[in-house]
């Protein structure tokens, strides 16, 4: 194995940004090892036994929260679930008394989601165990970008040198910022479409291209990513109305027939029909977008073993 | 210091007899599969696969099984080793599966690999085939087949190079310093 001297420095994931190629590279060839184990009959292997991950949440979220959390079980871990409603953060306790009482508990990993950028950082500087970041406010959702390229990478045998376009609400998306972070890490071309109002500015820095039309920017790639729209942006300002973002931004097989006739078809759920995307795609022989959940499992499964390697 | 232990000759014969006791134990080769561990193992049981086929006709099945994840130091080495591919494309359960591997050593990868080997279904029975047996055991495990005993001190290493690895066969003893 090419990667046998590459280990992973950090005893936390916080992002793709202070991640090094190969060390996204480990994650993926690694992952690839427990994708074998979830098509086998008997889904569970012991690495973890004796270890406890924390799923503390403090946004709405079922597919990443159950992703890690079977992740976590089929590696022999056990797991708690802290969800912000039944907790001790609604009788008044802070963010850190919360952190510190989980790994009181004995936990060894905390997964976080908050809405704030930046909450997984500053929790892995209070706490000695590690933090995997499951989504930070508008910041970054690293292990949707891995199993996104893992996807990918499944499919095309390479990510560099694809054209990916990313289609959607680029502004707010924590899983378009990790997933321009990691493709263009890896060496893919990466185009961003969206109306100008959720445009970010300075988004060129990091480069990307960007368009503000979908013929145009769709044209010949090799994967479209489409980024669910945030319906509660839509009373804010950004967009007249749904209706006319779908006319307009819509995936609809007309348009992706501008694509590569090979295109991958990528959504990071959940979907809103009829808005970012049409039935007739979501559902067609291009869309890969039930396979990204089963990799999602294998992804989160190679990170937690990772990490769990890492001497803290 | 290094020593050969063998070399590709007697790599090659050690195998040819370790196929024909395993013809001979199991009276034929109804029901039987090789099973290799990663990564010498898997070289190895795909050559004893090809010798049995060779004295008996019909064909063996081969997989290949990485026990990374059932080792018993996970918690204690310093960065996880990295998970290798396992593929056991047949059913295990009723056969008698041959593990392959190549140095017999404190047996705790055998009892990783048996662990593992259960959790794909329920052999009739496990048998352990090794090229080399180098003593220093720390479970109560011995091989039914060994090409070549050998005694060590337990800091000796013991390296085979077999020719898928663009080497020549051949097994050779590094001592301590």
């Amino acid at each position: 194995m090419d990667n046998k001297n590459i280990t992973f420095k950090s005893k936390d994931l916080l992002g793709i940004k202070d991640l090094s190629q190969e060390e996204i590279s480990l994650i993926l060839d690694t992952a690839s090892g427990f994708k074998d184990v979830l098509e086998r009959d008997i889904k569970k292997v012991p690495p973890l036994r004796g270890k406890t991950v924390a799923n503390l949440f403090f946004e709405p979220s079922t597919r990443t929260r159950t992703s890690f959390e079977l992740a976590a079980k089929r590696l022999s871990a056990d797991v708690v679930n802290f969800s912000v409603p039944t907790s001790s953060v609604v009788k008044g306790e802070t963010l850190k008394d919360t952190a510190l009482t989980i790994q009181a508990l004995g936990a060894d990993f905390v997964v976080i989601r908050h809405s704030s950028s930046g909450v997984p950082h500053m929790l892995s500087k209070i706490l000695d165990i590690s933090i995997i970041n499951a989504g930070d406010g508008a910041n970054e959702h690293p292990t949707q970008a891995l199993l996104d390229l893992f996807t990918i990478r499944s499919h095309k045998k390479k990510i560099e040198g694809l054209s990916v376009a990313i289609i959607g609400d680029i502004a707010h998306s924590r899983v378009a910022l990790s997933n321009i972070y990691a493709l263009t890490r890896l060496g893919a071309e990466v185009r961003v479409v969206c109306p100008p109002t959720l445009m970010p500015a300075g988004i060129g820095e990091l480069g990307v291209k960007t368009f503000g039309s979908i013929e145009e920017g769709i044209k010949d790639t090799d994967v479209i990513m489409t980024l669910r729209l945030q319906l509660e942006r839509q009373s804010k300002g950004f967009l007249p109305s749904l209706e006319e973002y779908f006319t307009l931004y819509g995936l609809t097989a007309g348009r992706l027939k501008l694509a590569k006739k090979d295109a991958m078809v990528m959504h990071p759920g959940p979907m809103n029909r009829g808005v970012e995307i049409s039935s007739e795609v979501a559902d067609g022989p291009q869309s890969v977008i039930l396979e990204q959940v089963t990799n999602g499992l294998a992804v989160r499964m190679a990170v937690l073993y990772l990490l769990g390697g890492v001497k803290k | 210091m290094s020593k050969e232990i063998l070399n590709s000759k007697g790599l090659e014969r050690a195998l040819t007899r370790i196929a024909h006791e395993i013809i001979e134990k199991n009276k034929g080769t109804d029901n039987l599969c090789l099973v290799g561990i990663q990564k010498g193992g898997v070289l190895l049981a795909k050559r004893l696969a090809s010798q049995i086929e060779a004295i008996e006709s019909g064909h063996i099945e081969v997989g290949a099984l990485d026990i990374t994840l059932y080792r018993d130091d996970l918690n204690t080495k310093a960065e996880q080793p990295v998970v290798k591919a396992t593929d056991i494309p047949f059913s295990i359960t009723d056969k008698t599966v041959i593990l392959v591997d190549d140095v017999l050593f404190t047996g705790r990868s055998i009892r990783a690999a048996m662990d593992a080997l259960i959790d794909f279904g329920r052999p009739a029975r496990i048998q352990l085939a090794v090229l080399i047996d180098r003593g220093h055991r720390e479970l109560p495990i011995k091989a039914d087949y060994a090409g070549k005993n050998i005694p060590t001190s337990f800091n000796d290493l013991v390296e085979v190079h077999l020719k898928e690895d663009n080497s020549d066969d051949r097994v050779v003893l590094l001592n301590e310093q």
